[in-house]
């Protein structure tokens, strides 16, 4: 059961990544408009060249 | 503007590590400088709703000159444009039309409350830590369930505590906080049991951990914070979403006065004006104080206040009252009352008070949890008492027994049975264009038996279509249009609109402001306008008068309908509602749309208290009233309806009394709105009947001291599931 040792950490490791991810996104307001975008990533603006 | 003031604040020299920085600006300092300072406007997009439309709206404002930068929020319904200060919203208003979308400007300052959704943020973080949190604990507790024993069960049980003990204290904040609010003031909320079970789980769970016990609830209180906290958003997000949209329409009214002062005109903020000013209204705006005119004459449309469709005459000496739109020509007032003083304010007042008397509604939640949470405190506490006293004293079963209880009633399923109904409800109405402000309005909506319409603005437009244009010959058509062309007034408007003729040539065309238009035709003196000064004596009907070689034709205008009002009537009749029209207009009208929309019972000449009058009086006789209305005739009537619905033109008094607002301009959205509620508050009680029958099975369970940690986490995600996906079969 040694390899406990090494698994706990390296999954409570992994989920806080996850959560320190979920923070930054909350931080960035990526939160503000899901709606918008949902849609927006359906618009072909930008297909041929990028966003100036 | 304080935006402004903040690019201008750009300018200024800051604190800077480096001295001759701040000496001499960088050249990207000075490029910012010189550029003209930035304003940014809000405006509302109340008919964007696909992927389609966000490139449309942001492509074509990005085309008007002097745009920096335009994006669309379409959870919000709305478009932020950065833009030179040179840019009118008015100028981005006609291109936005010019490319198919309807568009109001909204006043920022008004919005930055919704800007930083702090409390919802917060919330949210809350909720990702509980979920992190749940998975890692639930991880754990699958190999305690599955027979983890001795010192690695004691490892894992000390290890959830680490991650679930934290958590409990952070995410469970906003249950603490109410229900010690609650405690406070005598009261057991839903938060009272909610936080004991969080505060119980959670030190009987460290307490086993530390004597090497078998049982630890760590997992089912995380999940207890997470699924509660899940329904909080849930809840909070819908009133964010209402209350940001009555911001807007709060917002969407900038009210301006253009005030002569020492021979300068300038325009004030309503809040500047006092009485005794003397403030101009030009045709076709709306009066923003009371008033007496000293100036000027003209026809002003009351329809706003009274519900009459024919506009009236307004002279010097005349009394006006804010809310009135001054049609022909320019108004000079003497005001008499502004601002919070204005008859239109006085009205939104009294409504207030009426709001306050009305929210005396007890939801069903209320109602679950009054019963509920005595019931709960009981069975644990009796459960405690039970054990101890059958065990000979052995606190530590006892408590266990109890603590168990408390999970399995834990309202998991109670906390997200209403939110993700009335989440899944107003999400549909919304897409209908409804807009539900008042957290109860779906549950009184569905009770509803008796619909009360009022008629301008509401089931009409407002708008006049001429009704007898075959009656007339072609000559006095082509020269009654021609007369009308030249005027701004909406009935000569509609006439010219509608008659498809050549116009006569009428030279000498000039308005006489509150009376009509006058011109040359053939020599003759040729008249469009009020009955009298016509020569003749006015119809019963809202009509405009010709005179012609000594000869009066008149010409009725009847109100054009709302488009889909005749939807909504029908369908309202065929679920079986009693519809009544009450309405300040005349009778010939109101007899007129009564009959083209079926409507057999119907008032015409109410005054405002006469229709409150009538509301109160269907409720004493234990009707559930809806009210549906526009003006501030009606403001006191919806108030004292069961629930109200007003249209996004309403005057924003009526706007604020009634609990859901029409956002388009189509009416057939009631009938369905009304459905949707019934079933939404079925299902509401379905999710009541869910998570009781789930406790009639759990709780003897839980009694007889059979309640094992993993059957408290199986009951509880089973019904928080159930219920939620139960609330999504709303159609």
């Amino acid at each position: 059961m040694d390899i406990l040792g090494f698994l706990i950490p390296i999954s409570l490791l992994l989920g806080g990544i996850g959560l320190v991810a979920f923070f930054w996104a909350l931080k960035n307001k990526q939160f503000e408009d899901p709606q918008g975008d949902a849609s927006r990533i359906l618009t072909k603006d930008f297909d041929d060249h990028p966003k100036p | 503007m304080t935006l402004a003031d903040n690019y201008q604040d750009a300018g200024h020299v800051s604190p800077s590590a480096c001295p001759a920085c701040a000496v001499a600006p960088s050249a990207e300092r000075l490029a910012e400088l010189g550029r003209p300072v930035n304003a940014r406007l809000m405006l509302s997009l109340p008919t964007a709703h696909c992927a389609a439309c966000i490139s449309t709206v942001e492509h074509g404002l990005m085309a008007v000159p002097g745009v920096q930068s335009a994006r669309v929020n379409l959870t919000m319904r709305r478009v932020s444009v950065d833009a030179d200060a040179d840019v009118t919203a008015d100028t981005l208003i006609s291109a936005l039309k010019g490319v198919g979308y309807e568009a109001h400007e909204l006043d920022p300052g008004l919005l930055s409350a919704t800007e930083t959704d702090k409390q919802g943020r917060d919330l949210l973080m809350r909720l990702g830590v509980a979920g992190f949190s749940m998975m890692n604990v639930m991880l754990l507790s699958v190999a305690v369930w599955s027979g983890a024993e001795d010192a690695t069960r004691d490892l894992f049980h000390w290890i959830s505590a680490a991650i679930a003990l934290p958590t409990v204290i952070f995410a469970g904040q906003p249950f603490f906080k109410s229900a010690w609010a609650a405690l406070r003031v005598g009261r057991l909320g839903m938060d009272v049991p909610i936080s004991l079970a969080l505060i119980l789980a959670s030190s009987i769970s460290l307490y086993e951990t530390w004597m090497g016990g078998h049982h630890a609830y760590f997992d089912a209180a995380v999940m207890l914070s997470f699924f509660l906290l899940a329904g909080r958003y849930l809840d909070h997000r819908t009133r964010a979403v209402a209350r940001s949209a009555a911001e807007e329409l709060a917002a969407l009214e900038v009210p301006r006065a253009t005030v002569l002062r020492d021979g300068v005109e300038v325009v004030l903020p309503i809040s500047d004006v006092i009485a005794g000013d003397i403030v101009r209204v030009r045709p076709g705006g709306r009066m923003p104080v009371d008033g007496i005119v000293t100036d000027g004459t003209s026809e002003v449309d009351r329809s706003l206040l009274t519900g009459e469709s024919l506009p009236g005459f307004a002279g010097v000496g005349t009394i006006v009252s804010a809310g009135e739109v001054n049609l022909t020509g320019p108004l000079t007032l003497r005001v008499t009352a502004a601002g919070k003083d204005s008859s239109l304010h006085r009205m939104a007042d009294l409504v207030a008070i009426a709001e306050s008397a009305k929210t005396r509604y007890t939801s069903l939640a209320e109602r679950a949890a009054r019963l509920y949470s005595p019931l709960v405190h009981i069975l644990s506490f009796s459960a405690f008492g039970y054990w101890l006293w059958q065990t000979g004293g052995d606190v530590r079963f006892a408590i266990n027994i109890s603590a168990a209880v408390l999970i399995i009633t834990c309202p998991c399923a109670l906390g997200l049975a209403v939110p993700a109904v009335v989440t899944a409800a107003s999400g549909k109405l919304f897409r209908k264009g409804l807009l539900i402000k008042h957290g109860t309005a779906l549950e009184r909506l569905a009770e509803v038996d008796t619909v009360v319409f009022d008629k301008t603005g509401t089931l009409t437009m407002g708008t006049p279509q001429p009704t007898n244009l075959a009656d007339h010959s072609v000559q006095v058509l082509s020269i009654a249009a021609a007369l009308a062309a030249g005027s701004s007034h909406p009935l000569a408007r509609a006439l010219a609109e509608a008659a498809q003729v050549t116009l006569a040539v009428v030279t000498d065309l000039h308005e006489v402001p509150g009376y009509g238009v006058e011109g040359t035709w053939n020599g003759t003196r040729v008249r469009l306008g009020r009955a009298a000064w016509c020569g003749t004596t006015a119809l019963p009907d809202t009509a405009t008068y010709l005179s012609l070689n000594g000869e009066t034709h008149a010409f009725t205008f009847a109100d054009r309908l709302r488009p889909g009002a005749e939807t909504a009537v029908a369908a309202l009749k065929a679920q079986g509602k009693r519809i009544i029209l009450i309405s300040g207009d005349a009778p010939g009208a109101v007899a007129d749309l009564a009959a083209r929309l079926g409507i057999d019972d119907w008032t015409a000449e109410a005054l405002p208290e006469q229709k409150s009058a009538r509301v109160a009086a269907l409720s004493a006789a234990g009707a559930k009233v809806l009210m549906v209305g526009d003006g501030l005739n009606d403001t006191a009537a919806l108030a004292a309806a069961h629930v109200s619905i007003s249209p996004a033109t309403a005057l924003d008094a009526a706007r604020v009394a009634s609990d859901i607002v029409l956002l388009g301009q189509d009416m057939s959205p009631i009938g369905d709105a009304v459905r949707i509620s019934r079933q939404a508050t079925r299902r509401m009680v379905e999710n009541f009947g869910i998570s009781a029958a789930y406790n009639v099975i759990a709780v003897p369970l839980a009694l007889m001291g059979m309640a094992t940690p993993l059957a408290a986490a199986l009951a509880m995600s089973l019904s928080s599931i159930t219920v939620s996906l139960n609330a999504m079969r709303l159609r």
